[in-house]
This record gives structure tokens, C-alpha cells and sequence, in this order.
């Protein structure tokens, strides 16, 4: 057997990079459209990128298999997204461009994306808000009937378009609208509660899926030409984070194991205005708007472990760290560096909070300065939720926030086709590895995962199936028997341990231990004692979990035991991920790699590039593979806040 | 705080149900009231019994995965709320709960608290979107949709698809939800060329699927966590009574529903 390359190719077409994307699909093999009905493609998730691919493929004439773990494809966690979709369209006359936004992605990710995917997402934009707009999305609009726009953090434009704070919702739901019309003319078949547990690889082509079906615990195999993943983050790995509850890792780690390699797990974005926990029970964490930040100032208490009221704390005994630091950008400091700063101060037990972990976000200063009027107007119905959530009244006292993991930029490697390392496998949307970088900016989540589903994927997909002969539908064959017993095997070990230890228990042991291991900032030894952890934490669960009942029923512990499962394994690959990349960029930040001022400092001399692994065993150490990221339209350049 | 809950066990669909009481004691006030399932969960599960299945994901209102009657309620107590923003500093200490799934003769009941709702998405697939082929779109600026109807169509897309106004309803129907996605698409510009069998569409999938009709109790807007107002109810009624004047779009003569007792 050939030895494996170490270095990828992400297969980019040559020309100018304004071109490629345009060449590309003028030079692509296609399928004939009397053709396209004899091939069945199978996508897994129906978020943003799942439902939107599987409707733009049925559309075309293929034949979709759609599954979501959930009760309907409305409820992908794509619904929770709040700020908006970010769009070159200048319609603002403020001097936007496909250029500028390219520009600022790249920066954004400090210089760890590839230049022509960014590019390309930048000038499909535009096409996403002419498509949503079409759908009948009730987009914000202005009293001339034209759409509105507003900023977002790391651009100098208005380009965000958005439909109140529920912009994810309604950008969800005119894919679901989509999908569901091609259910309805009988395109899709759309398969509710089932979950993938496996990939299906043979003669080296992705050929199919095992699925269970969770309301009775059926296991089931799925044949197909090819295979899109959309399955979303792993965010919730850190058990608190924004996430909804059964975002999991499974369906992209379970590709890893057969052989899509995994890029830049580590790059996991933190956002910094979160309402922090509260006890030990919390389940999951809120987003508050970056935008209360215009208005809030940011403080903790001079003195450590001073538990003094906070109205009752004088002006001079306060410490508004960010303004202080920061005193250019302040309290609008970036996503990643205003997190770190956050968790210094508490780390010096400067925390508020009855937890130690939190940090005030005070508006009296600008109730005062706009009045309750104006400021009711732009943040009521974020103070009502506050309220709501803790019980405390923003108006009378400072609101209380603290960093929480909120969305991964790693993922499934892919090249520019989204292709992954295994033929006819694809990924989109934050499944793969994405156009994001080492940091995502706001608003470009829903951008991305509309680009990757909508106008990419269908596109590409074609040169791929134009390039292989229909396969029947039958599901006979080593490589499914052996993927489909594997999967009854785990699941019956998973039963048969017989503990007593709930497996809440051991996700939260977990995340505790990458939250301070690998969250916010990492280290040398902290990653190291985390690689030693792990393995034990893993042996752990695996002899005492409890998943009450049988795996022939509807058992949502066993569901969740199995993801719990995936994350204890895939826990190690980031850590060394994070362990290997000796600098730090955008989210990634190694303590040991700081300016003297304590902020991140890249290496683009030997880190400029997608750090890979590639699963080699279960007592192995996975190959790290690399894409070196060539950097010709922009120059490297370093971002500077102060 | 305690509390002493009685929760619907069903094993599955077909196996009878009872409810069960569960005491919990020493619970947060600022836990909701999924994480106070949760608690109780995780001591079931120590004790080696099932835990109660209960649909949830998201936990801040959105996603519309979290349906349960709580002391009769869906969604509970609290107006304009989901059951996963309902913390139980919204309760009494040491309060009785009864805890029940929806009920409706269009939900059926798959697992303790957990129904299948598929009978929504039935009735959207019916209709309720805009019918264009990706890339087909004009520029976004070639329409102008104004202001007033952007906002109300708004109103009307934030409905969550949970099924509370089922569960409300004493007929079991799903008018609030139908009205809330035929109104959306009657007030733009891009829902026009389907409108007629749009409605006409969406209503016979109701029927079909089991839902019952609106007799005006406006239970339905009582327990929308999302306020969907009644008013579209009426917006619907009129919608389908233009579409059933003026149009040849029935797939059939519309008859009288069968009735089940």
C-alpha cells in the first residue's frame, strides 16, 4: 500500500482568484438532467446547509434521502441563530464589495482560511438574500420598502441583513419550506428520528449510512451514490455552551474513523457574552446579543473576592478592564480577546457572581446618558430575557456575563469541491472545516452554511456522480455488515455495563476538563494532563454508565450515552490538535505563545497552514496531515486592537 | 425548594399510561423546569428506573422541541413563554405539578411526555412556502415589500411549530399554526401566484391529518409561547373562503369530516 501524502491538496482551480469560482463551473462535468434521477445522494442533518443541499439537489432531479435526529427539520439548532447573514450587496452606497467582504473573513480568521473558498462565499452572498428574499423571509425592511442592514463586529460596513433577533429562525424555516416541498412532490424521502452511527465506506467510496431509529431502536442501512454530512459543531464537547442539547459530534467523528480526515479541531470559538452559569444543574448556556456591548461598560471590583453589592462599589474601586486594556476598542474588543480578558480577571478571583465566574455588564451609565426610552428600544426585549433567566432586573443591576463555547470552526476537512478525504463524502456548513479560519466572524455562520447547501454543493456534487455509474440500491455486502454489526456491538456494550453513574455525570467531568484544559486558553501542561485524563475518564464511563433499558426501544439515555461515547474519544484529537500547533491564532490561544502585551502571536512561518489528523486505530496516534495555506491575493498581516 | 410532581408514564404508543408521583426536594430556584426534570432524571437513573423522555433542545424558546401540560397549561403558568424558559422561581414552594404530554388526537403519544407531531409538517408540505427553484431568484431590491407588511408578515414567521395551540384547543385543531404560515405568505408580494392553492392546500392536510376546527375559544393565543395573535385565525377563514369562491384548485369537492368519538 502506498504511503499516505502528509500534505493535502485542496484541488483550488488555477486562474485569478475573482475567476475561479465562475471557471469552475463553466469547465465541470454534469450530469444530464434525465440522468440525475437514477442517482441517490444521502444528506444527514437538516439545519441551514442539511436542508437547504437537500432541497437544491431534489430540485435539480436527484433522488434525496434527508435524516435528522429530531422530531421535524425545523428544529436543527440553525433555528437559534440570532444576529444576521452577512452580504456584500453595498446597498448601503458605504462602499462594500465582494473584495472587502473576502477581506475582512480573512482577516477575521486571522489568516488561517483558504483564500479562494472565502472568496467564493463572498460572492455567493449575494445570491443567498436574492434566494431568501424570493422564499418570503419577513427580513427587517425600511419605510421605502427596501431591506435594512446593520454592522457587526470586525467590519466597517453595514452588511448585515437580518430579521429581528430571530434571523436563524426564519432563514431556517424558508429551507425547511423548501425541503418540504420536495418532500411533498415525493423528491426527498425524509427520515425523522433516526440518527447516522456510521458511515459506510467500501472500495474506498463513501456507499452509504447505518442509522437507528430512535423510536424503537431499529438499526437500518442506507444506500446511496453519494453522502453530504451536515451535521453541525461540537461545541457542546465543553458540556455548557450555547448549543442546543443533542448538538453532537458523532455523525463527523464516526467519518473521521473511516477515513475523512478532521481539520483544526482545536479552533473553538468562545463568546464572550453569555449569562453564566448558575448552579450545577445547568443544562446549557445563553447567548446574550454582542450589540449590548455598544452600551454596557465592562467592570469587576478592584480588590479580589470583594462581595460587596455592585451598586454599592464606588467608581474608583472598579476595575473596567477592557477599557483600560484595550483603550481603542474597549468594551467592543473582539470576540476572542474580550473572552481571555474575562476569564484573567476571574481567574484572579476578581469574578462577581455567586460562582466566581462572571463579570459585570453595566448600563447604568448609558440609561443615563440615552434615557430608559431609548435604550428600552434597543435592548428591551434582551432585558426582558435577562430578567427572565436570572431573575435579576438589568435595569436596577448590572447584568453578569461570562465567555461560553459557542460555535467550532474545525471540522471535516474538505477541498474546494467540499469533498472530503474519502471520495463521494461530503460536508457542509459547520460539519466541515469551513471558510471560517482560526476565528468566525458574526453573521457569517448563516452565510456559510446557505452557501455550502443552496449554490456549492449541488454544483460540485455533479462531477462526482457524473464520474460513477449509478449503484443499485442494495444493501448486502462485507462493508455493510461489518459497519452495521459494529454498531449493534457498541450498542449492546453500551447496555450491557450495567452501572449506576447517570451520563450526565461523566459529559460533565468532561467538558469541566476541556473547558480547563482546552477552552479559552491552553498550555503545554494543561493539554498534557488532559491527553493523561482522557483515556482514564473514557475507561471510567465505559464501566460504570447506566442507559436504563434495552437498545430495541425508544431509550433517550442510550442516545445520548452514544454521543457522550464519541465526544470521550474525539476529546484527544483536539487536544492534540491544540497541542501541536505551537502558536496562537484567532481562538486558539497557547499561553506560551504571547506578545510581551499578553496577546496571541501567530507563527506564519510554520503554522500557516490546516492542520489535519488522520485516524489510524484505536491505539494509535493519528496522522496530522497539513494543507499549506498559500496567500496570494492578500498579504499576512498581524491584528492589532489596542 | 420542593416540589411534588405528577408526571404521564407510557411506555409506548399503543401501551396505556398513568400518572406517577415523583417528590424532588432541594431544588434551585433558578433552575428551569427542564433542568428540574433533569435532577430527577439523574436520580432515576441512579436508582436503575427510566427516566422520563421528554422532547427538549434547544432550552432558550426556539426550537419548539419542548411540549408539555403543566397543571393544565401547555407550556405552563407563564404567558408568552416556552416550558424551557420557565425556571421554577415561577412556582410556589413545595407546590404540587402535574406534568402531562399534549394532548390531541392528531399527537400520538410515542413515549411518557414525547407525541409525534409529524402531523405539522404534513400540513406545511401541503403548501406552506414559496415555490422557487434556488437560482431563480431576482435581485433582492427588484420587489419592494412595505414596511408594514414586512413586520406583520414577521409576526406572523415567528410561530415555533411546538403544537401548544393544539393541545390548547378543545377540538384538537391546528388553526393558529396554519394561520400563522398562510398569513405570512398573503402579506408578501412573493406568496401571491400560489395564494389560492396555498390555503386550499394547507386546510385539506389539516383535515386529513386529524386536526379538528376553530369553534372561537381562543385557547390557542392563551398558550402560544411565541403570541401568535387570533386575528390570523380569522385571516385564514377569509383566506380559504376567497380561494374556495374563487377557484378550481380543490383536489376534490371539499366534504364533511368523518367523525370519531
Amino acid at each position: 500500500m502506498a504511503e499516505t501524502p502528509c500534505i493535502l491538496d485542496a484541488r483550488i482551480p488555477g486562474g485569478p482568484l475573482a475567476d475561479k469560482w465562475q471557471r469552475y463551473q463553466a469547465d465541470v462535468k454534469l450530469v444530464s438532467p434525465a440522468n440525475k434521477r437514477k442517482y441517490r445522494v444521502i444528506v444527514v442533518g437538516s439545519g441551514l446547509a442539511g436542508a437547504s443541499a437537500a432541497a437544491s439537489l431534489a430540485e435539480l432531479g436527484y433522488q434525496v434521502d434527508c435524516f435528522t435526529f429530531h422530531d421535524s427539520p425545523r428544529r436543527a439548532h440553525s433555528v437559534a441563530a440570532q444576529g444576521g447573514i452577512n452580504a456584500a450587496k453595498n446597498y448601503r452606497n458605504d462602499g462594500d464589495s465582494v473584495e472587502r467582504l473576502f477581506r475582512d473573513t480573512v482577516k477575521g480568521g486571522d489568516y488561517r482560511s483558504r483564500e479562494a473558498n472565502v472568496y467564493r462565499l463572498a460572492e455567493i452572498s449575494n445570491q443567498i438574500i436574492d434566494h431568501c428574499v424570493a422564499q418570503g423571509i419577513p427580513f427587517a425592511r425600511d419605510y421605502g420598502g427596501y431591506l435594512d442592514n446593520r454592522s457587526f463586529g470586525g467590519a466597517q460596513v453595514a452588511r448585515t441583513f437580518y430579521a429581528r433577533g430571530q434571523t436563524g429562525q426564519q432563514l431556517l424555516l424558508g429551507a425547511y419550506g423548501a425541503l418540504s416541498r420536495q418532500i411533498h412532490a415525493g423528491q426527498v424521502r425524509m427520515h425523522t428520528r433516526t440518527e447516522m452511527l456510521d458511515l459506510v465506506v467500501d472500495n474506498d467510496r463513501a456507499q452509504g449510512i447505518i442509522t437507528r431509529r430512535l423510536t424503537d431502536g431499529r438499526i437500518e442501512r442506507h444506500r446511496a451514490d453519494a453522502v453530504v454530512l451536515a451535521t453541525g459543531g461540537y461545541s457542546n464537547i465543553f458540556y455548557l455552551s450555547t448549543n442546543a442539547i443533542a448538538c453532537n459530534v458523532t455523525a463527523t467523528y464516526r467519518a473521521y474513523r473511516r477515513g475523512a480526515c478532521f481539520a483544526n479541531p482545536s479552533f473553538t470559538q468562545i463568546h464572550p457574552t453569555c449569562i453564566p452559569a448558575a448552579e450545577d444543574h445547568q443544562s446549557k448556556l445563553t447567548l446574550m446579543s454582542e450589540s449590548l456591548r455598544n452600551d454596557g461598560r465592562i467592570w469587576v471590583p478592584r480588590a479580589a473576592h470583594d462581595d460587596r453589592p455592585a451598586s454599592t462599589i464606588p467608581d474608583e474601586e472598579r476595575d473596567y478592564y477592557l477599557e483600560r486594556l484595550y483603550p481603542a476598542y474597549g468594551n467592543l474588543s473582539p470576540r476572542d480577546i474580550s473572552s481571555r480578558a474575562a476569564k484573567a480577571v476571574c481567574d484572579e478571583g476578581r469574578g462577581v457572581g455567586p460562582t466566581g465566574h462572571g463579570v459585570y455588564l453595566d448600563f447604568s451609565e448609558a440609561i443615563g446618558r440615552l434615557g430608559e426610552k431609548v435604550m428600552s428600544d434597543r435592548y428591551g426585549n434582551l432585558f426582558a430575557m435577562y430578567e427572565r433567566i436570572t431573575g435579576e432586573d438589568p435595569w436596577k443591576v448590572p447584568m453578569r456575563i461570562y465567555p461560553a463555547a459557542h460555535y467550532t470552526m474545525g471540522g471535516l476537512w474538505v477541498d474546494y469541491e467540499l469533498t472530503t478525504t474519502v471520495p463521494g463524502l461530503y460536508a457542509i456548513g459547520e460539519a466541515n472545516f469551513s471558510d471560517h479560519g482560526a476565528n468566525r466572524l458574526g453573521a457569517s455562520a448563516l452565510m456559510q452554511g446557505l452557501a455550502d447547501g443552496y449554490f456549492i454543493l449541488p454544483i460540485t456534487i455533479g462531477r462526482y456522480l457524473a464520474g460513477s455509474t449509478p449503484a443499485p440500491s442494495d444493501t448486502a455486502g462485507a462493508a455493510f455488515d461489518e459497519a452495521d454489526s459494529s454498531i449493534r456491538e457498541r450498542l449492546d456494550r453500551l447496555v450491557a455495563t450495567g452501572g449506576r453513574t447517570p451520563v450526565e455525570t461523566f459529559h460533565r467531568r468532561l467538558g469541566e476538563l476541556m473547558w480547563e484544559h482546552c477552552g479559552m486558553s491552553r498550555e503545554r501542561s494543561g493539554l498534557e494532563t488532559a491527553l493523561q485524563e482522557i483515556p482514564a475518564l473514557r475507561e471510567e464511563f465505559w464501566d460504570n454508565i447506566c442507559v436504563c433499558g434495552g437498545s430495541e426501544e425508544f431509550n433517550v439515555v442510550l442516545e445520548k450515552a452514544g454521543r457522550v461515547a464519541d465526544y470521550l474519544e474525539f476529546a484527544e484529537v483536539m487536544v492534540r490538535d491544540a497541542l501541536e500547533r505551537e502558536e496562537s491564532c484567532g481562538a486558539h490561544f497557547r499561553v506560551e505563545h504571547q506578545t510581551g502585551g499578553g496577546e496571541a502571536k501567530r507563527d506564519d512561518e510554520n503554522f500557516a497552514h490546516v492542520a489535519t489528523w488522520m485516524y489510524q486505530g484505536d491505539d494509535k496516534v493519528p496522522l496530522r496531515r497539513t494543507e499549506p495555506l498559500a496567500f496570494e491575493h492578500l498579504a499576512l498581516a498581524e491584528r492589532d486592537y489596542r | 425548594m420542593d416540589f411534588t410532581l405528577r408526571i404521564w408514564r407510557q411506555h409506548g404508543h399503543d401501551e396505556p399510561g398513568t400518572l406517577v408521583t415523583y417528590p424532588v426536594k432541594g431544588i434551585s430556584p433558578d433552575l428551569s423546569f427542564l433542568e428540574m426534570l433533569d435532577v430527577l432524571n439523574e436520580e432515576l437513573v441512579g436508582k436503575g428506573e427510566a427516566p422520563i423522555a421528554f422532547d427538549h433542545d434547544c432550552r432558550e424558546g426556539i426550537c419548539g422541541s419542548c411540549a408539555m401540560v403543566i397543571n393544565g397549561d401547555p407550556h405552563g403558568p407563564l404567558p408568552g413563554t416556552t416550558t424551557c424558559q420557565l425556571y421554577m422561581r415561577h412556582f410556589r414552594d413545595g407546590a404540587d405539578i402535574t406534568v402531562e404530554p399534549w394532548r390531541a388526537r392528531a399527537f400520538p403519544v410515542l413515549r411518557d411526555l414525547i407525541v409525534d407531531r409529524g402531523a405539522l409538517d404534513r400540513i406545511i408540505e401541503a403548501g406552506g412556502y414559496v415555490s422557487v427553484n434556488t437560482g431563480a431568484a431576482p435581485d433582492a431590491h427588484a420587489v419592494t415589500v412595505a414596511k408594514q407588511s414586512a413586520d406583520a408578515a414577521f409576526e406572523a414567521a415567528a410561530c415555533i411549530g411546538c403544537g401548544a395551540c393544539v393541545a390548547a384547543c378543545p377540538n384538537g385543531a391546528a388553526m393558529l399554526f396554519a394561520a400563522a404560515k398562510v398569513t405570512q405568505l398573503a402579506l408578501l408580494p412573493q406568496g401571491q401566484p400560489e395564494r389560492i392553492g396555498r390555503v386550499i392546500g394547507m386546510v385539506e392536510a389539516m383535515d386529513a391529518a386529524g386536526f379538528g376546527n376553530c369553534t372561537n375559544h381562543y385557547a390557542c393565543a392563551e398558550a402560544c409561547p411565541k403570541e401568535i395573535p387570533i386575528r390570523f385565525i380569522a385571516r385564514l377563514n377569509r383566506e380559504f373562503m376567497v380561494a374556495a369562491l374563487t377557484s378550481r384548485e380543490f383536489a376534490e369537492a371539499p366534504k364533511p369530516l368523518e367523525h370519531e368519538e
